[in-house]
């Protein structure tokens, strides 16, 4: 029986666990700060990079590279902001270690507050969960009130607070650029990079760092293990463990935290989420959430890995962890691994992907603002009985124009899907155009 | 005018942040909240006064952000989502069921002004989907069946306090 390798969700998968802060201390927590006053910010910088963390928000950029981007001497006041906007299709993996253990974020904030010396700390958490703003603000009251926040935190000179700070539904907030937006108060139209490297220009156009949630966390458990023994767990460049969470149809939907490469896809939805409904054959994989290309039951990955071995996997061979999914062309993303079977209507299921992004874009870019909102209307028309046979054509025609011409990567994330989509199901695509089906549903109401 | 809790949440919000238009979102949650779940062109033209922003700037950002409402909701809003997991496994008809129970489409109240139905993108519950946030209480692990005992009991609810 395959057994988590508990460091995030120690305390989470104790079912006594208490998660206030007294609970917290009681279980080793602010152990790790203790040590980290005691360093040099850029010693705590330079073990960040010899663990090898990447972030675990979805584009998987190495963190402790992304920390010595901070522009210095710049006479500003330096931020660190916490994305904990967790918007993704198919991710809620964020969301149990706020809700769950709390503290273990605080403490992985101030540690990554003192390592890029920033006194003001936000956590942008979105609007939808309420909850779980209550419990992280009652958390940064708790910490205050002993001292592991506010002026000289344990005597040590260095002084931070937390601002909790709520979103109000968009899933763009969870672009960082766009999420600083936000934080100041406007429509979060995400920045342009450069110039708008948060590092250089961000939260009131001062050096900033955005971080996941559950990276974060990750920084706490480095500097209380120490860089290179956090570098043994999982493999080189795949360092630490992840979260994955599965939905759709498996019996047994979950998250789990394994270390990276440590599970095979199979093993994930096969052995953990208890598989496939009875009587079902797999039809898809998306891996990442909806912005991660699809997988086809069938696919066949061949190709060399980064230190040159060869590999020659089937869907359920893939490790998880960042470089397998990059190896067989999509990307393990936000670990949102969403699992359908033959029962899914592939067009369908296109047209509901189609209409969350014609819901979320911004509409600062042309290509994106028209292109998704085309997308959506004929992924519509052809669950509606109204396929053209130039509709697959023209749907990748439209991705194509948006990919690459948009200030941020929203534009990919959305025209990933759709080009993945179709070229690895044109058999059904042009099967709607033949055989003018209907689709027993649009993919969603009546959102656009 | 706003009521002195509200005054008061405000002014902490405001002194978190170096300028008043930061606190901007916040404080549109808090004003929203104690106006039964949604914002009047007053109460509009009073938030762009305290964030020292233009009632324009106000109203962009409201007019993006899906959260804040400019219709009163039903005392209990009801916000399903829609997305490809929760869909997989019945989220859509779970949405026209409850529509067709209450006889009105999602971005819309109810006649009797009890409930008013929202879609909603991934909420974050995926693994325990089909997925429903009322108000503010996530439901999770829903059904046309569990939803209808659900909506059943939030009315008696709504009866018992009315």
């Amino acid at each position: 029986m395959l057994e988590e390798t508990l460091v995030l969700f120690r305390n989470i998968r104790n079912p006594n666990y208490d998660k206030s802060l007294k609970g917290y201390k009681n279980a080793g927590g602010f152990m790790a700060l203790k040590k980290a006053l005691e360093m040099q910010p850029d010693e705590i910088v330079q073990l960040t990079k010899d663990s090898g963390l990447r972030g675990r928000g979805g584009a998987g950029f190495p963190t402790g590279l992304k920390w010595s981007f901070m522009a210095k001497g710049t006479g500003k006041p330096t931020y660190l902001v916490c994305n904990a906007d967790e918007s993704e299709p198919g991710t809620f993996k964020d969301k149990q270690i706020m809700y769950k253990d709390p503290h273990q974020l605080i403490e992985g904030m101030i540690i990554s507050a003192y390592s890029i010396q920033a006194k003001q700390a936000f956590i942008y958490i979105r609007g939808e969960f309420f909850e779980g703003a209550r419990i992280l603000e009652e958390a940064i009251e708790e910490a205050r009130a002993k001292n592991f926040l506010g002026d000289d935190i344990l005597g040590s000179g260095y002084s931070c607070d937390i601002v909790v700070h709520r979103g109000a539904g968009a899933y763009i907030c969870g672009e960082e650029t766009g999420l600083i937006e936000s934080l100041e108060g406007k429509r979060p139209y995400p920045r342009i990079k450069p110039p708008y490297f948060p590092a250089v220009l961000g939260v009131y156009q001062c050096p900033t760092i955005v971080n996941n949630v559950e990276t974060l966390c990750n920084v706490k458990h480095i500097v209380e293990m120490g860089g290179k023994e956090f570098a043994k767990i999982g493999t080189p460049g795949n360092t630490g463990t992840r979260i994955w969470c599965v939905s759709g149809h498996v019996q047994k939907p979950g998250y789990y935290e394994f270390p990276c490469g440590a599970l095979t896809m199979g093993e994930l939805v096969n052995d953990l989420c208890g598989g496939l409904h009875p009587g079902r054959e797999l039809k898809a994989i998306i891996p990442g959430g909806s912005s991660a290309k699809v997988l086809r039951a069938d696919e066949r990955f061949t190709g060399k890995l980064k230190d040159g071995t060869e590999f020659d996997w089937g869907i359920w061979d893939i490790p998880m962890d960042f470089d397998g999914p990059t190896a067989a062309g999509t990307m393990s993303g936000s670990g949102g691994v969403i699992v359908m079977d033959d029962s899914t209507d592939i067009v369908q299921a296109l047209s509901n992907i189609c209409a969350f992004y014609a819901h979320e874009s911004c509409g600062q870019c042309t290509p994106c603002r028209e292109g998704v909102q085309w997308m959506r209307k004929v992924t519509r028309r052809m669950c509606n009985g109204n396929s053209r046979d130039v509709d697959a054509e023209l749907l990748l025609s439209i991705a194509d124009q948006i990919e690459g011409r948009t200030i941020c990567a929203f534009g990919e994330a959305a025209a990933w899907p759709v080009q993945s989509f179709i070229s690895k199901f044109k058999d059904e695509f042009e099967a709607y155009a033949e055989k003018n089906i209907v689709s027993s549903k649009t993919g969603s109401g009546q959102l656009v | 005018m706003l009521a002195p809790d509200t005054q008061k949440e405000i002014a902490q919000l405001l002194s978190r942040y170096p300028i008043k238009r930061n606190a901007l979102l916040p404080i549109l949650h808090v004003v929203q909240k104690a106006n039964e779940g949604y914002l009047t062109p007053e109460l509009l033209e009073g938030v762009a006064g305290i964030c020292e922003v233009s009632q324009t700037h106000v109203e962009g950002v409201i007019s993006f952000y899906t959260m804040y409402k400019l219709e009163k909701p039903g005392k209990f809003h009801l916000q399903v989502c829609t997305c490809v997991p929760c869909c997989l496994v019945g989220g859509e008809e779970l949405l026209e069921h409850v529509e067709g129970k209450l006889g009105t489409h999602a971005g819309h109240t109810a006649d009797d002004g009890v409930f008013s139905v929202e879609e909603m993108e991934c909420i974050g519950a995926c693994s325990y989907a089909p997925a429903v946030i009322v108000n503010e209480d996530y439901h999770e692990k829903m059904n046309p069946e569990k939803m209808d005992r659900l909506m059943d009991e939030l009315r008696s609810q709504g009866e018992a306090h009315a």
